[in-house]
């Protein structure tokens, strides 16, 4: 099965980190993946954006119009992207920042989850991103969960693998939160 | 299992060199090629490799066009602004029948414009960049894989007909991150030695590497021997990819990146009962006409699909069969995004007839 999804917010949230550890966890399970980057030449403060496909088949195209699935960490992101998901995908919406307008699409699961308070509940703004991308891989399962976590030591330079553990705790937290809101649906 | 990499396209084609054997690298940085003269910097001095930062693009390919006729393996990288100020060299090497490897990894123009991907330098690459009517090999690879693979086919062909190389990727293919094998790197048996190398004469009779011919006729004769060459490559080197040429009623055809968004696009049309083909040039100097001519005698449809406002599909033009219909969909870069397959699987259906 093939997976494809957008991920974008402004430079500084951590969108192109949790698109390169998507990548890195898929090439661990064996399969094909691509990571392509698209941000501006500032380094904070931008935007960031990137899709991920992974498939078990040769990847096409590493561009893709209407994904499966968005991550979208900014106001300016969902503005931008949340009308481009395919029906019937997956929209993450960071609701700290975004707020709930009169964007709505009953054709899409869209997960509300408060990225910015829950990352500072485990300690550190800076976590929000992976506890998107474990929501992610929860509800999609583009990828384990395990194969997420082990991908830390791929995606992360040497000097901050000591986060490790706090990022295995947002993945988990993210992925808690995505099977919360799935039971609460069902 | 063989081992499998997450890698960076452009940090591709610096692992494809070395494991080559280039040991010569001259550059001057630009986006968005600025990871392969990064990657090579970090590694050459384990190899024992020499990589110079050189003060100027034109220093550069002039340092690699002195590093070739001492007969190395060397290279250079740039991105369109700095590949046009490289073409006077690039020019002098093709007429002293030098190999050596170019990479561009294409930004959008014409001036400085902007570092969006861009396929508009077709032209310059596959026509003769600089003066002289010359040519040099034109490879185009679509996936980080091929970034590495035709690196080093590059240096073979080049060396193989002592004709300068370039690699013609993309802003898109530099920087995505793809699986890449690194499988070793094994030398051509039949490499001819480089007996013209001017390597020091001690021992030997003098070797003359040169662009300049005043003779009577030299130059006729030089030109001659140089317009062999590129008959040759035509007759032995075009390489393509096709896929479900069998039964296509359209044929798309699209090099680099734009092929990868044309192979999801074919994907969604055949899904949707449409039988469409494709035809991927990976060679774009020599061009595979004849595979074109081949195809076209079924399908007598073709949509050329580039990320500018049309070049490739002048030689798409030349090489199909008589009664053919070429269309083309493009669009040049600055729109602040690609094109998508969805946006081609239009163009798909418009131009589709069974």
């Amino acid at each position: 099965m093939n997976h494809e999804v957008f991920m974008a917010g402004f430079g500084g949230q951590g969108i192109l980190l949790i698109g390169n550890l998507l990548a890195y966890a898929a090439i661990r399970e064996g399969r094909n993946t691509s990571y392509f980057p698209a941000y501006g030449v500032e380094k904070r403060g931008g935007a960031a954006t990137c899709t991920v496909v992974v498939a078990d088949g040769e990847v096409g195209s590493p561009v893709i119009g209407n994904p499966g699935a968005a991550i979208l960490l900014n106001p300016l992101s969902m503005e931008k992207y949340f009308g481009r998901v395919r029906s019937g995908g997956l929209c993450i919406v960071n609701s700290s920042l975004i707020e709930e307008s009169g964007e709505s699409r009953s054709d899409l699961r869209v997960l509300r989850l408060p990225l910015n308070e829950l990352a500072l509940e485990i300690g550190d703004a800076r976590l929000l991103n992976m506890i998107a991308i474990g929501a992610y891989a929860e509800l999609t399962g583009a990828v384990s969960l395990d194969a997420l976590k082990a991908a830390l030591a791929d995606a992360l330079p040497e000097r901050n693998h000591r986060f490790i553990p706090l990022n295995v705790q947002a993945i988990d937290l993210g992925a808690a939160h995505a099977r919360a809101a799935l039971g609460a649906a069902a | 299992m063989q081992k499998r990499l997450l890698v960076k396209g452009n940090e591709a084609v610096a692992m494809g060199a070395i494991e080559a054997g280039c040991r010569f690298y001259f550059g001057y940085p630009i986006t968005p090629q600025s990871d392969i003269p990064e990657y090579i910097s970090r590694e050459f001095p384990k190899v024992g490799g020499t990589f110079i930062q050189a003060e100027s693009e034109i220093a550069s390919i002039n340092m690699l066009l002195g590093a070739s006729a001492c007969g190395k393996r060397a290279m250079t990288s740039s991105s369109s602004p700095g590949i046009s100020l490289k073409q006077e060299g690039i020019s002098y090497m093709a007429g002293s029948e030098l190999p050596g490897l170019i990479v561009n990894i294409a930004r959008s123009g014409p001036g400085l414009g902007g570092i969006d991907a861009s396929q508009s330098d077709y032209f310059q690459a596959v026509k003769g960049g600089g003066h002289g009517g010359y040519h040099t090999i034109v490879l185009a690879p679509h996936s980080v894989q091929e970034m590495y693979d035709l690196t080093m086919l590059a240096f073979d062909l080049s060396d193989r007909y002592r004709v300068p190389a370039m690699l013609l990727g993309d802003s898109v293919l530099g920087q995505m991150k793809e699986a890449l094998i690194p499988h070793p790197y094994v030398a051509p048996a039949d490499l001819p030695a480089k007996d013209w190398a001017v390597s020091g004469k001690a021992g030997r009779a003098q070797r003359v590497v040169k662009s300049l011919y005043l003779g009577d006729g030299e130059l006729e004769a030089h030109n001659w021997k140089l317009h062999r060459k590129y008959q040759e490559m035509r007759e032995r080197e075009t390489r393509c990819e096709t896929a479900g040429l069998d039964d296509a009623r359209l044929l798309v055809t699209a090099f680099g990146v734009t092929a990868r968004i044309a192979k999801t696009a074919i994907r969604m049309a055949r899904e949707e009962g449409l039988k469409v083909g494709l035809l991927r040039p990976i060679t774009l100097f020599p061009f595979p006409d004849k595979a074109f001519a081949d195809a076209t005698a079924r399908a007598k449809r073709v949509l050329c699909f580039e990320l500018n406002t049309g070049q490739m599909v002048e030689d798409v033009r030349l090489s199909v069969s008589r009664d053919a219909d070429v269309f083309f969909y493009g669009r040049p870069p600055g729109a602040g995004s690609l094109p998508t397959p969805e946006e081609l699987l239009a163009q798909i259906r418009k131009h589709y007839k069974d």
